[in-house]
């Protein structure tokens, strides 16, 4: 790991990731991947991190201090913090047309992907779909923590920004889930395919996003509806739909990832299951896993909707560690399915993927930590020793750096300046530059 | 079935089914979940925090995204 010379929190990971205080919380953020697959293995092995810097901060406190991290997004208070997903889209795609067609996906994948939440910022509502949805002002903006928009425009691609966009979506909740994860990241790209190649029809346009993210996250029966500007109505389950079947048609032409086929599959199969009612989702969408968790709880003590009991069961369904997280609690059961291995989870906590730039960064943090100055997504800054300085090597292509195009110079290389010389690279001497 | 059949679909209109293979979805089924598992109740109210009404209270997250 790298701990920048401020000497604060902000760790670059052997795995490629980036670990830091953001305020009073810890934040992961996964290293780059190439399919959604991916994405879940990075962001569980997030988990595993966190669960095991919360041990560590545990074994420093007094006797019988207890450190409790809950991978959540409001504290039931008043106060959220984002699961933020970042997709990076070709720049040629109007952000306009972008906004359009995805401010319906938005609003509606909360009925396969919300986590659940006991109560409301507004209403008189017991338990609703998504833990985000009450916190969300504006159709479209930039700030992340006020006025907070459905569609938001920062656009820092950490890339070559000639070539790339990046979308930054602030609208999702934290799932434990991991098959919801998997849906989650993988349907994105999936639109973001279609809506780049055209393969969608005209964007439904929605009354009020707005009130509509609202109003579905409001309805866990899945049942209500929210109107168009044509006139037709859409139960979130029929949004979904409209998008599975474009998206399912342009995947058949791009081919774009391994997984698009079985994204498809599992993205269909949510659906489906949600046409049925919202208990054949329990298992597998994290509100509705949580609310029949709830609703059993709750008849068992003859509490009522938003109890402070109940809200410890929300609360602790989140619950990164593993034997006190109820998510987790009911993996162990054989309640509640995983994609992932408990092996490959264990691998990626250390490892970078092996097809995107975070190869290389977290490979020069494993092999040269000392010779490592600083390390962000799109630049390594080396110190090469002796009098030949500092060398920032830039990474504008995330789909570079990749093991096959590096794996073999970081392995023979037995120091920084060795690696820059089998690589045949020309870095960026800040000294030298004008 | 062709494309086209496979695409015309209108909202609501049953189940599509799945094209080969199960579905990560389809390899467990979704329910029950807690029907008659009296025991996991049992272990959730072990786990839960003892002091679930206090812990719930103190619980305040400073903003930050």
């Amino acid at each position: 790991m790298v701990i920048d010379d401020r000497g604060t929190m902000n760790l670059v990971l052997t795995n490629g990731a980036r670990l830091y205080v953001d305020h009073a919380h810890p934040e992961y953020a996964t290293p780059e991947c190439a399919s959604a697959r991916d994405a879940v293995v990075w962001d569980v092995a997030g988990e595993r991190i966190v669960e095991a810097a919360a041990r560590h901060a545990e074994a420093q406190l007094p006797h019988g201090s207890a450190v409790h991290v809950h991978k959540n997004n409001t504290d039931g208070k008043g106060a959220a913090y984002g699961t933020h997903e970042n997709y990076l889209v070709d720049r040629s795609v109007p952000f306009g047309l972008l906004t359009r067609q995805l401010l319906p996906m938005f609003v509606s994948r909360i009925a396969l992907i919300g986590a659940g939440r006991v109560g409301s910022e507004h209403d008189d509502v017991g338990f609703q779909i998504s833990q985000r949805a009450d916190f969300f002002e504006v159709e479209i903006g930039l700030e992340t923590t006020v006025r907070r928009p459905i569609m938001n425009t920062r656009d820092e691609p950490h890339a070559d920004p000639e070539r790339f966009r990046r979308l930054h979506v602030i609208n999702g909740d934290a799932n434990l889930g991991e098959v919801a994860t998997y849906v989650k990241v993988g349907a994105m790209l999936l639109v973001l395919d279609a809506v780049a190649t055209g393969a969608l029809p005209e964007p439904i346009e929605l009354e009020d996003p707005v009130h509509a993210f609202r109003t579905l996250s409001h309805d866990t029966s899945l049942r209500a509806r929210v109107r168009s500007t044509d006139g037709r109505t859409w139960s979130a389950l029929d949004l979904q739909e409209h998008y599975l079947e474009h998206a399912r048609r342009s995947a058949e032409h791009l081919q774009q990832r391994a997984d698009d086929v079985e994204v498809l599959r599992t993205w269909e199969a949510m659906i489906v299951a949600g046409r049925s009612g919202p208990e054949a989702l329990v298992g597998l969408a994290d509100w509705a896993t949580k609310l029949d968790l709830i609703e059993a709880f709750r008849t068992r003590h003859d509490l009522p909707a938003t109890h402070d009991r109940v809200r410890m069961v929300d609360l602790q369904y989140h619950d990164v560690r593993r034997d006190k997280g109820l998510h987790h609690r009911l993996v162990a059961a054989g309640r509640v399915p995983r994609i992932t291995t408990d092996a490959e989870v264990a691998a990626a906590v250390r490892t970078p993927p092996e097809d995107t730039r975070a190869w290389f960064r977290g490979e020069c943090v494993r092999r040269f930590p000392e010779s490592v100055v600083a390390a962000g997504w799109d630049s390594v800054v080396l110190d090469l020793g002796g009098d030949e300085g500092l060398a920032r090597l830039p990474m504008p292509e995330p789909g570079l750096g990749t093991r096959a195009l590096t794996g073999t110079a970081l392995e023979q290389a037995s120091d920084v300046a060795g690696l820059l010389r089998l690589l045949e690279v020309r870095p960026e001497i800040p000294g030298q530059l004008a | 079935m062709s494309d086209s059949e496979r695409v015309v679909r209108r909202p609501g209109s049953g189940r599509p089914e799945s094209p080969s293979g199960p579905p990560v979805a389809g390899r467990v089924a979704a329910r029950p979940l807690l029907d008659g598992v009296d025991g996991l109740l049992d272990e959730i109210d072990e786990v839960l925090e003892a002091n679930a009404e206090e812990f719930v209270r103190g619980y305040v997250q400073k903003g930050g995204e």
